[in-house]
């Protein structure tokens, strides 16, 4: 049996939909070798997100929800999630792969002695154990991996999880008995840039259109890149060099070492489709190209390519969408 | 912001610099897919450990003063990715001799006896390993270490007469921005800096400092590895696309082919 603790992710109003991947994941070792799953949301005033995490199945939705867990600071987090395993017994301990659960999951898998896997696409139950399946070296090599001790640590890609089935059952609430005074303080939360709203995250998203060095600053990448993210319903994203000239948000950037989306629809306009950028979204159901340079490496994996410039293309493009 | 002045007992930073392949190397498997095929690949210092060096050199030369140490865990092949730590201008180099392929856990464990040894004011380095992809050993080390961590730094200002940090964070939502008081654990992301290139007069320099092998057993750390790779296989290939000439038959196509829009 395995006891099987989910962190949910949560921007203070919702649940990341990632989470629910994470969710499916739970779900799918549980239908498989039985035993059950519980998740745990961590935050401040979260009783409405923890609501809508009982629909999937899970044992209990527990709430750590204390003034002192309002941001998410590894230091209190690590602290409470490594203190809830012990409680639970929790023998899995999984999260989305973001940007969150890196920051915060291998400092708890440290405090409780324990190794992790990050960015898991695959897992089969060997016996009494688990084989994973995860990308390594900006997506050019899948390892099949083991992880040996009682307890482990797991990064899930959205792509590879489907979400949680709903289940009849809802799951009982629990509050997690938290003292804040010993709760460590190391780090000092100062601010957040305030997010850029109206479009949806390029990982939660049907669509993403993204912009490369083509694009020669903000103003045409925001009518350009967002005019036709706008036309689909979809997110904007962009390439490393967007983010490096301070062209594009780093939010935005899709790769290696950014974000790694799988949508249904991927363009790229103006990217010439380094390794790197691929590792982000070559998981793409449709692939979409632009590009100048017929040679560009994009066009490999692209499912339709159209050699052009993207100042005259894309423009052209979302004047024909809109009809 | 405090002035950042001279302190009496210089500042010290570790730099953990791990060797991998050359970012630009095309990765190839063995035939057998028990490893990726070395003969012949580049080797390079973790990107982003050089980054987090070059932001070390940055805070010495801004101070006037301090001293920062490289470190690598590995075989005697991590003494080229050391010396050119060297030759960027860190003061002396740690080999910590041990296997290759230790996993994140173990790695952590012997950088937090590396820390005990030296009791640096901050470890600056890589948030990721760009030939395992992890991003976990700077989180593991604070944890064990029980330090305060800031992960994926792309702005960086010491304060307080240098005893706090003040790091912004590159985070899915955006930049987020903290304060560690030291000692504390601070990973770069890409945007920190752009890292200086080797000069002639620093690899002569470099040959002059002090490189220091330990064995692991000196360090009195276990390092047993809990990750085993069985297999290493390369992704599914993508079917090759097809062409469009005009923008009406990318709408056709995205319409009534792919359906997708
Ligand atoms: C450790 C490391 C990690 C990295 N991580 C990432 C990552 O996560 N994500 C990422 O994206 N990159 C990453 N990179 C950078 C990556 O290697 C590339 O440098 C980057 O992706 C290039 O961005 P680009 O395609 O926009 O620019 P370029 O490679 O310069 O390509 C621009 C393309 O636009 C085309 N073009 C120019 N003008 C026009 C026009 N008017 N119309 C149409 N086409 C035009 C050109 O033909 C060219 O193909 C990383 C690099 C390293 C070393
Ligand atoms: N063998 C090693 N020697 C020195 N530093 C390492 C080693 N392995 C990992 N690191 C450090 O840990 C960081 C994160 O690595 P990883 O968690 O493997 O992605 C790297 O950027 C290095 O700073």
């Amino acid at each position: 049996m395995s006891e099987i603790l989910v962190i949910a992710e949560h921007d203070g109003e919702q649940v990341k939909l990632a989470t629910l991947s994470a969710i499916g994941f739970a779900q799918k070792i549980c239908a498989e070798r039985g035993g059950q799953f519980v998740v745990l949301v961590l935050g401040h005033e979260i009783s409405l997100i923890a609501d809508s995490l009982r629909t999937f199945g899970a044992a209990s939705v527990l709430i750590a929800d204390n003034l002192a867990l309002k941001e998410p600071l590894a230091d209190r987090y690590a602290h409470v999630i490594a203190e809830v395993v012990r409680t639970q017994n929790a023998t899995i301990v999984v999260g989305a792969a973001s940007t969150y659960s890196k920051d915060i999951l291998p400092r708890a898998a440290a405090l409780l002695d324990a190794g992790m896997i990050s960015d898991v696409i695959e897992v089969r139950t060997d016996g009494s154990d688990f084989v994973f399946r995860r990308v390594m070296y900006a997506g050019n090599v899948i390892a099949t991996v083991k992880l040996a001790g009682a307890i482990k640590f797991l990064t899930v890609r959205s792509s590879a999880f489907p979400p949680p089935a709903k289940t009849g059952v809802i799951s009982s609430l629990v509050s997690v008995a938290l003292e804040s005074g010993n709760l460590p303080a190391q780090i000092e939360f100062v601010g957040r840039e305030a997010k850029v709203a109206g479009r949806p995250d390029s990982t939660e998203a049907r669509v993403v259109v993204s912009g490369g060095r083509a694009i020669k600053n903000s103003e045409d990448f925001e009518r350009l890149i967002g005019g036709l993210a706008d036309v689909l319903g979809g997110a904007v994203g962009s390439s490393r060099a967007l983010v490096d000239s301070g062209i594009a948000p780093n939010s935005l950037q899709v790769g290696q070492t950014g974000k790694v989306v799988a949508p249904d629809l991927y363009i790229a306009a103006g990217i010439s489709g380094a390794i790197q950028h691929m590792a982000g979204m070559k998981d793409t159901k449709v692939i979409v190209a632009i590009n100048k340079d017929a040679d560009a490496p994009i066009f490999e994996v692209a499912d339709y390519g159209l050699v052009g410039d993207v100042y005259q293309v894309v423009p052209e493009l979302v004047e024909k969408l809109k009809k | 912001m405090g002035s950042i002045s001279k302190r009496g007992n210089e500042l010290k930073i570790l730099v953990p610099l791990k060797r991998v392949t050359d970012p630009d190397t095309k990765i190839r498997l063995r035939p057998d897919g028990s490893d990726v095929a070395l003969e012949g690949v580049k080797f390079a210092v973790n990107p982003f450990d050089a980054i987090a060096l070059e932001e070390a050199l940055r805070i010495k030369e801004k101070i006037g003063d301090g001293e920062i140490i490289v470190t690598s865990v590995g075989g005697d092949e991590c003494i080229e990715q050391l010396r050119i730590g060297l030759a960027m201008g860190a003061d002396r180099a740690l080999l910590i001799k041990a296997e290759p392929n230790l996993d994140s856990l173990a790695i952590a464990k012997i950088l937090a006896a590396v820390y005990r040894r030296e009791h640096p004011d901050f470890v600056l380095m890589g948030k990721q390993a760009i030939d395992d992809d992890s991003n976990q050993v700077g989180q593991m080390l604070s944890g064990l270490l029980g330090l305060g961590q800031a992960t994926f730094v792309s702005k960086l200002e010491l304060l307080d007469n240098n005893t706090l940090a003040s790091c912004g964070r590159e985070t899915d939502a955006g930049i987020e921005t903290v304060i560690v008081k030291f000692p504390a654990i601070i990973t770069t992301d890409l945007r920190l800096n752009e890292p200086r290139y080797v000069s002639l007069p620093g690899i002569m320099k470099a040959k002059k400092k002090p490189l220091v092998e330990i064995e692991l057993s000196d360090l009195g750390v276990n390092a047993s590895t809990r990750t085993t790779i069985l297999h290493l296989e390369p992704p599914p290939r993508r079917k090759a696309g097809v062409r469009v000439k005009t923008v009406d038959e990318l709408v056709d196509k995205l319409r009534n082919e792919a359906k997708v829009i």
